[in-house]
Parts: C-alpha cells; structure tokens; sequence
C-alpha cells in the first residue's frame, strides 16, 4: 500500500496550476468546513501551517497510514494534484472526497490557504 | 426478529424486498445503507474497506455534528422555536451517525467513537444568530462532503444512501439560512 500511494503519487502528470482569486477561494474553502478548520484539528487536520508541511505530520491528529506515507510536502504543486482527486493521488486516503476537477476552483481554494496561512488566525502565537 | 437480521439473512430477500416497498421505507437511507453494506461485504474486501473508510469519516463529521448542536442548545442564546428546532437537528444527525456505524460494522469495519471533547469557536458565538450562521456554515460543509463522497464508493446503493443524507443536511442549511434571513436556497446547484 506505501509503495503503491508514492508509486501513483510520482507517476502522475502534475496538472497546470492557474492563477487564484482569493474571495473566490474563500467561498470554495466553505466546502471543506464539515471537516476542516484553519487554526484546530476536526475530522480533517488544521490547514494553518499546510504549506511547508510533510503530509500526515500534525501532532495529535490520527491519520491514515496512507497519508502517513504518501512521502507528500504540502505546497502548491502537490495541493492542486492532491485536490484534483484525493482518492487517486492518495489511495487510502481517509478523505473521502471525489475532489475539485476545476483547474480554477482549485487555484482559487489554493491562494486562499496561502492568504490565510499568513492571516491573524494563523500567526498568532 | 430484528430489522438488522431481517436484512442480513439471505433467505429473506424476497420478504425484505416486500417488506420495504409495503412499509414505506423504499427510500429509506438507512434501510439502503445497510442493506448496501451486506452486499458490499460480498464484492470483495478492498472495496469494503474503501467504504467503511469513506463512511468512518462522515461518521467522525456527524458525532461532531451532534455535539456542536449540544454546544448551541446549552448556549442560553437560543429562543425555544430555535432551541427545538435545533434539538431536532441533532437528531437527525443521531440517526445518520447510527446508521453510519452499523453500516461500517456490517462491512467489517470499526466505528470512529466520539471524541472526549471538540473544539468549536465557542468565544465567537455571543447571539442566536452566531449560532445559526455556526450552524447553517456546518450544515453547508456536510452537504459539500455528502457530495464528494457520493461519487466514489465503490457500492452505489452507499451512495444513494449518502444522497439521501445530503439532502436531509441541504434542508437543515437552507431552514438556517432562512432563519437568519437568508436568501434559503441561493443556488440552482450545490458544490
């Protein structure tokens, strides 16, 4: 199962990253809060520090084994794969989300985690 | 007999079927659930698992669901039309994580427990309207999970059973937003 997540995670064509707009991506973040919040830990992991991270590495938060070992550093390029199509990019995954098939839905999505990432709710200590 | 054993002895499918369709509960998810959870367990194993792991996780979502309702009735903040209506929420969201733990049991999986405590933004809620906005924004992200869970089980009766959920959560956001006076239903379409 390890070797098959990084076997399928590097054999896939990186798709294109567009340009992103934030409100956009603001609205489009409304999709992950069933499971997601910027700064605490839900049924998902928190988004605040993301970028920069390895994949499955927030303490005090359980993870699949699959994301423990995906070998993934969060950033830009491995969002916009991770979010095209969690499933695929990750099997065994335990988000189980179909993903975002818009190239600009997730660029927006993406630039809004940024934008957050260095927001108040981030960075105070 | 119990329904689960109803539903689970094979030799009853006829009588199951009858059952459903004379009691009304041909479009119950939980029936659906369930019963697409014993055929599930005879597709195979990995796909089993793929959906006891889908379901786990909207089971963590809904027990966090529950207890966040707790969080707005306990709040004092809430007028008692609300304060019902909220409590009748909850328990819908009971009976989607109830189903969702049966489900994943019958497909051999184990059932994420509720967490000993959640954290919601408690500080940020100071009036029945924060509530409901804490509320409608959950109920709106449920709805979005429900949607991008529906496409990838392996076993589509699970994904009918989630749609019925979906749509269940998209009525509670829509009364939120209403009582917020909010536009209800601001869309054609949900994302």
């Amino acid at each position: 199962m390890e070797g098959g997540c990084a076997l399928v995670w590097l054999s896939a064509t990186p798709p294109a990253l567009a340009d992103g707009d934030v409100l956009r991506g603001e609205g489009i973040y409304t999709r992950c809060l069933a499971c997601h919040a910027l700064n605490y830990n839900r049924t998902g992991p928190k988004h605040c520090g993301l970028f920069g991270r390895p994949a499955g590495s927030v303490p005090d938060f359980v993870y699949s084994e699959a994301m423990k070992h995906s070998d993934i550093v969060w950033n830009e390029e491995s969002l916009n794969q991770f979010l095209t199509a969690p499933l695929t990019a990750v099997p065994g995954t335990s988000m189980g989300y179909a993903g975002i098939p818009d190239a600009q839905e997730r660029a927006d999505l993406i630039v809004y985690l940024k934008k957050a990432n260095d927001s108040a709710v981030c960075t105070k200590k | 007999m119990s329904f689960m054993s109803f539903v689970h002895d094979p030799h009853t499918q006829l009588a199951r079927r009858a059952f459903i369709g004379q009691s009304g509960l041909l479009l119950s998810g939980a029936a659906i659930a369930l019963m697409a959870g014993r055929d599930a367990l005879a597709k195979g194993h990995e796909a089993g698992a793929s959906d006891a792991r889908i379901l786990n996780t909207a089971l963590g979502a809904e027990l966090e669901a529950v207890a966040a309702y707790q969080v707005g009735a306990e709040s004092g903040l809430l007028e008692k039309s609300v304060l019902d209506l909220a409590v009748v929420f909850q328990g819908h969201h009971k009976e989607h994580a109830d189903l969702l733990a049966k489900t994943i049991q019958t497909l051999g999986g184990k059932p994420v427990e509720p967490k000993d405590k959640y954290m919601f933004p408690v500080d940020t809620l100071k009036t029945q309207a924060d509530v409901l906005a804490f509320a409608a924004m959950l109920e709106k992200g449920a709805v979005s999970a429900y949607l991008g869970a529906v496409p990838v089980f392996d076993n589509r009766d699970l994904s009918k059973a989630a749609a019925s959920i979906l749509g269940d959560e998209a009525m509670h956001w829509a009364v939120l937003r209403h009582a917020l006076g909010q536009d209800p239903v601001p869309s054609a379409f949900v994302a």
